[in-house]
């Protein structure tokens, strides 16, 4: 099995501070913009995107501002997989309605998950808008999904293993592809 | 974390499976707090409740577990239905496979009947054991665990076990399914367990439980000084003969009312898995206390179900 890492911490850092940008530009500015990370990895993107715009937005309240959407029990393959343990969802007290959300993940790849994101969503409240920003997207999509904000895009073959290290989970920082 | 197929017995339950279906409970109950109460991961799936016996809460609790897992729910008790002609639980067990159960949810009089149906090969379907006679009734014991975690360690109760708890059982322990499957229950989490009831009232063989047996309710409360009292229903309808001299005595001697609420820890529960015989085992001031857990038991009863249902219906079949 050979390894490469593709991106190293400074490289993360620098995607994660562009997505932020981008975000604050495209929404212009922090008005009712809520992020809610896909655990485990996609809620501690979701912090470090907020830390970053609340930097650069003082008005801007990261911890309000974060939420967390366990996907568990909307996923389409729970007959074939082992069970899954179900995680802990939160959303910020302001709720929902008519927020602008941005779906935080770590790896984009089928679709799936994110298409399970947007039933947990659904069914907690109802959205102005709802976009989606991951670190690494790298192909191979089986549903009609695309991201909005990519940290960096990885042309990769199928069969290969994207892992996202971050240091809160993981204790080191770096996206390294298995195959 | 181990993949059950089957729940007959609180015993089935090792502590890593019994904690991960009491933490899976947790993110249940927070979306029947919701809005919009229902998840879809039990899409398609079918599911029977076969009741052979009279139950109000666990059927009521069981049905809404299993549609707000948006399963289909099919609901048969033995009352109008084809067991009054005669029809044998082999044939109904048969009749239910081949409309294609993914999961029969049985309550029935006799001792060991969802076990039967478990290893009969009538169904291949998961088997959930909703009370069987005097034997077992595992997810009361697991709501009874969760209730007792959630007040004890409030938020903070992920991932707990019941180490430490003394947890005492009143009653009349011979007729009752729940104070079997609530003794091993509390063994693998880990909580120290006491019988109080009258020599007539208790099963024989009681050494091999591995709990205390205590024959006079006040001395025991105050020895054991318990964190939770947990009253058990007179199951008169199971007693055939007399077990004790009167309904008065039995209520002075071993009922729970406001002089013994009195001797126990400002913040002890005082639990009863329901239906209650208000004035019996509990009195009404008791039964209605800040101490009181029934209502709390009721609540959570929907999203252990909830828990249990996702653990034994989700996830690899063939692997089980």
């Amino acid at each position: 099995m050979s390894t490469r890492t593709v991106l190293v911490s400074d490289d993360i850092n620098r995607a994660i501070t562009r997505i932020a940008y981008e975000i604050l530009e495209s929404n212009h500015g922090t008005a009712d913009l809520l992020l809610v990370g896909i655990p485990t990895r996609g809620v501690k993107l979701a912090e470090r995107i907020a830390a970053v715009i609340a930097k650069n937005e003082p008005s801007f309240d990261a911890k309000a501002s974060v939420g967390r959407l366990d996907i568990t029990m909307y996923r389409d393959d729970l007959s074939n997989n082992p069970t899954r343990a179900m995680t802990e969802t939160f959303i910020p007290s302001q709720g929902l309605a008519d927020k602008v959300v941005v779906l935080v993940d770590d790896v984009l790849f089928s679709g799936r998950t994110i298409r399970a994101a947007l039933d947990a969503l659904n069914d907690l409240g109802r959205p102005r808008v709802v976009r989606l920003a991951v670190l690494v997207d790298r192909g191979h999509r089986e549903l009609p999904i695309r991201a909005d904000f990519v940290g960096k895009n990885l042309p990769t073959a199928r069969d290969e293993k994207i892992r996202v290290h971050l240091l809160e989970t993981d204790g080191d920082e770096c996206v390294v592809i298995e195959g | 974390m181990s993949q059950l197929r089957h729940l007959l017995s609180a015993g089935d339950l090792d502590r890593a499976s019994a904690i991960a279906i009491l933490d899976t409970a947790e993110e249940m109950s927070s979306v029947n707090h919701r809005d919009i109460k229902k998840l879809p991961t039990l899409r398609g799936k079918t599911i029977v409740n076969l009741f052979f016996e009279d139950s109000t809460r666990t059927r009521i609790s069981f049905e809404l577990a299993e549609k707000r897992l948006s399963a289909d729910v099919i609901n048969f008790s033995a009352k109008g239905s084809s067991v009054s002609k005669g029809e044998s639980l082999k044939d109904t067990a048969q009749t239910l496979e081949a409309m294609g159960a993914d999961a029969v949810v049985i309550r029935h009089w006799a001792s060991g009947a969802a076990n039967v149906l478990a290893h009969s090969g009538w169904i291949n379907g998961s088997i959930i054991n909703a009370g069987d006679g005097t034997h077992e009734h595992p997810t009361q014991a697991l709501l009874d665990a969760f209730t007792m975690r959630k007040r004890i360690y409030g938020d903070d109760s992920k991932g707990r076990d019941l180490v430490g708890q003394k947890v005492m059982i009143v009653g009349d322990v011979l007729h009752s399914r729940v104070a079997r499957s609530n003794v091993k229950l509390l063994a693998t989490l880990g909580a120290e367990v006491h019988l109080v009831a009258p020599p007539t009232l208790l099963p024989v063989k009681l050494e091999t439980w591995g709990v205390s047996v205590h024959f006079d309710l006040d001395t025991a409360l105050r020895q054991v000084q318990p964190d939770s009292v947990m009253m058990l229903r007179v199951q008169a309808e199971r007693m055939n003969a007399a077990f004790f001299p009167s309904e008065r005595e039995y209520s002075r001697l071993w009922g729970f009312n406001s002089e013994r609420l009195a001797m126990l820890k400002p913040h002890a529960l005082l639990m009863h898995p329901g239906p209650m015989n208000r004035g019996l085992e509990i009195t009404a001031s008791a039964a209605d206390s800040p101490n009181s857990t029934i209502l709390e038991q009721v609540a959570n009863g929907v999203s252990v179900r909830m828990a249990v249902l996702f653990h034994l219906l989700s996830g690899d079949k063939e692997s089980k």
